[in-house]
């Protein structure tokens, strides 16, 4: 395997974008990501995005949003209809052929044009379960649901999750949720998809990243701090919530066993838009947060950009070790209704 | 024996609150008030009627609004023979594709006041916009375009447009 590292990474402060469009959201994130390496986006060997169309309804947004790059003459490039996290998975397996050792990879989403709760039911089988139209937010109760009735976790441990969130959002000027509350308050705000309170929930989020990836000898050209992915790895669990057991994540688990997640993680972003799906996820990782710093940009509770918000994870964890906060990060992203498809990645800082 | 499921219907319907972005709001602001209003790419100088978000070219967000002539060339165009849903147009017709003076890109407009074969690429034309009080915000201000007498233009002029 060759190895890759992140290079460079930039993101949009999420918020309700109503004036701007994607391009306008991406160009200067495309720009300040680029930055740093002294690269265009002309030099890189393959380009790659994640977004959706469903989220602002506009079919081929994807095509339109590579204005913001500048393609031309033309380049090297893909998309996937998924996070940004899977387009950098598509971009780490291109690195490893060889030829080329730089690549871009971003994505963009505008959730806020419609009502994302209700787009994401679109990403159910068509046949029997889609046609009933539960949205995200009613499937994600019944699976918090499970998970209290299994008596694995309490009312009180999800009100931890939040609490825990929005602190260490407080130090993340891209999050769009952040401040000082103690449990004891969270659990006594009203339900809102019962067992789940507002908080539990996911903000309404646009946003947009930006990633630079190179191979070898040329990421520490063009970083002093290149951090390298020392695994990566993703594997998806069945479509229909119907038919698996909701409180556990058997594809985080083995892909987080492929990615090589041992006990000496310092730093974890995990991608969980639920409260609740953060405690599974750490089971399933096997992460102790006595040693482990859980989430310390916020994650998704925080800010929710959907198709950005896995990039996000291994941005921001790759970030912060470059910050030097820590030597080895796990940062984890899903897709899919109720933590289906899982990624996990296994970072380290330059030693 | 049962019959086999061929089919299923589930519908489907999600609305949305479009947004059109920076750029192209400022242009759906002027074609309300009548105006062609394109913008120019700080970079390679081009200027894009409508313009979306940045120049697709450079990358770059773009600069200075351009107030854009209401004459052009068709550089290119098709006779259409079949009726499309919701066009109440007379057959045939001629869509043409018009760099309006000023712009670097082409805008779809109808073709009126010559017969389709007497249509030609170079030819010269202007725009006939719908009454003021018609007007909203979109192209469709723009009810057609008519040959004006000019010369046709140079195919030179126009060739990287096609
Ligand atoms: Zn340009």
């Amino acid at each position: 395997m060759r190895d890759v590292a992140i290079v460079s990474f930039a993101q949009h402060a999420s918020r309700r974008e109503e004036s701007r469009n994607e391009i306008e959201i991406l160009l200067p994130v495309v720009r300040e990501a680029l930055a740093p390496t002294g690269l265009t986006s002309q030099d890189m060997g393959f380009t790659i995005s994640g977004s959706s169309d469903y989220l602002a309804g506009q079919a081929f947004a994807f095509v339109q949003a590579l204005d913001a790059v500048g393609p031309w003459p033309p380049i090297s490039e893909s998309h996937v209809e998924m996070d940004g996290a899977f387009a950098l998975y598509e971009a780490w397996v291109r690195l490893q052929h060889g030829d080329i050792d730089t690549a871009l990879v971003y994505c963009f989403g505008k959730s806020s044009p419609g009502d994302v709760a209700r787009v994401l039911s679109l990403q159910l089988e068509p046949y029997v379960l889609g046609p009933l139209w539960p949205d995200a937010v009613s499937l994600a109760a019944l699976q918090a649901r499970a998970l209290l009735d299994a008596g694995q976790v309490t009312e009180k441990d999800l009100a931890r999750v939040v609490a825990r969130s929005r602190r260490n959002a407080l130090g993340n000027p891209y999050a769009q949720l952040r401040g000082e509350y103690d449990e004891a308050s969270l659990l006594e705000e009203p339900l809102y998809a019962d067992p789940l309170r507002m908080h539990d929930c996911p903000p309404v989020s646009d946003g947009a990243a930006v990633m630079v990836l190179a191979a070898g000898d040329r990421a520490r050209e063009l970083s002093e701090h290149p951090v390298w992915i020392r695994g990566i790895d993703h594997r998806i669990d069945i479509q229909a919530p119907g038919s698996r057991d909701l409180t556990t994540s058997p594809s985080t688990r083995l892909a987080g066993q492929k990615a090589g997640v041992t006990k000496d993680i310092d730093i974890a972003e995990l991608h969980a838009p639920f409260s609740h799906q953060e405690l599974i996820l750490t089971d399933a990782l096997g992460l102790d947060e006595t040693t482990t710093t859980i989430n310390p940009s916020g994650g998704a509770l925080a800010s929710n950009p959907v198709m950005v918000a896995g990039l996000v994870r291994i941005g921001e964890a790759a970030m912060r070790l470059q910050a030097g906060e820590g030597h080895r990060a796990v940062a984890h992203a899903t897709s899919g209704p109720l933590l289906q498809q899982n990624l996990v990645c296994v970072l380290e800082g330059q030693s | 024996m049962t019959e086999p499921i061929t089919g299923i219907v589930t519908p489907i319907r999600l609305d949305y609150r479009y947004t059109p972005g920076a750029s192209t709001s400022q242009f759906l602001r002027s074609i309300k008030e009548g105006k062609l209003v394109g913008r120019r790419c700080p970079r390679c100088s081009k200027v894009y009627l409508p313009p979306r978000g940045g120049c697709p070219m450079c990358g770059v967000e773009f600069a200075e609004e351009v107030a854009i002539k209401n004459t052009g060339t068709m550089v290119t165009f098709a006779v259409v023979n079949v009726n499309f849903a919701n066009r109440a147009v007379d057959l045939p017709y001629v869509t043409a594709e018009v760099a309006f003076d000023g712009t670097d890109t082409t805008t779809m407009v109808l073709l009126k006041g010559v017969a389709p074969e007497e249509a030609r690429m170079g030819m010269r034309v202007k725009a006939h916009w719908l009454p003021e009080s018609e007007w909203d915000y979109s192209l469709v201000n723009i009810d057609y375009v008519e040959p004006i007498d000019e010369p046709d233009a140079d195919f030179e002029s126009f060739k990287e447009l096609l």
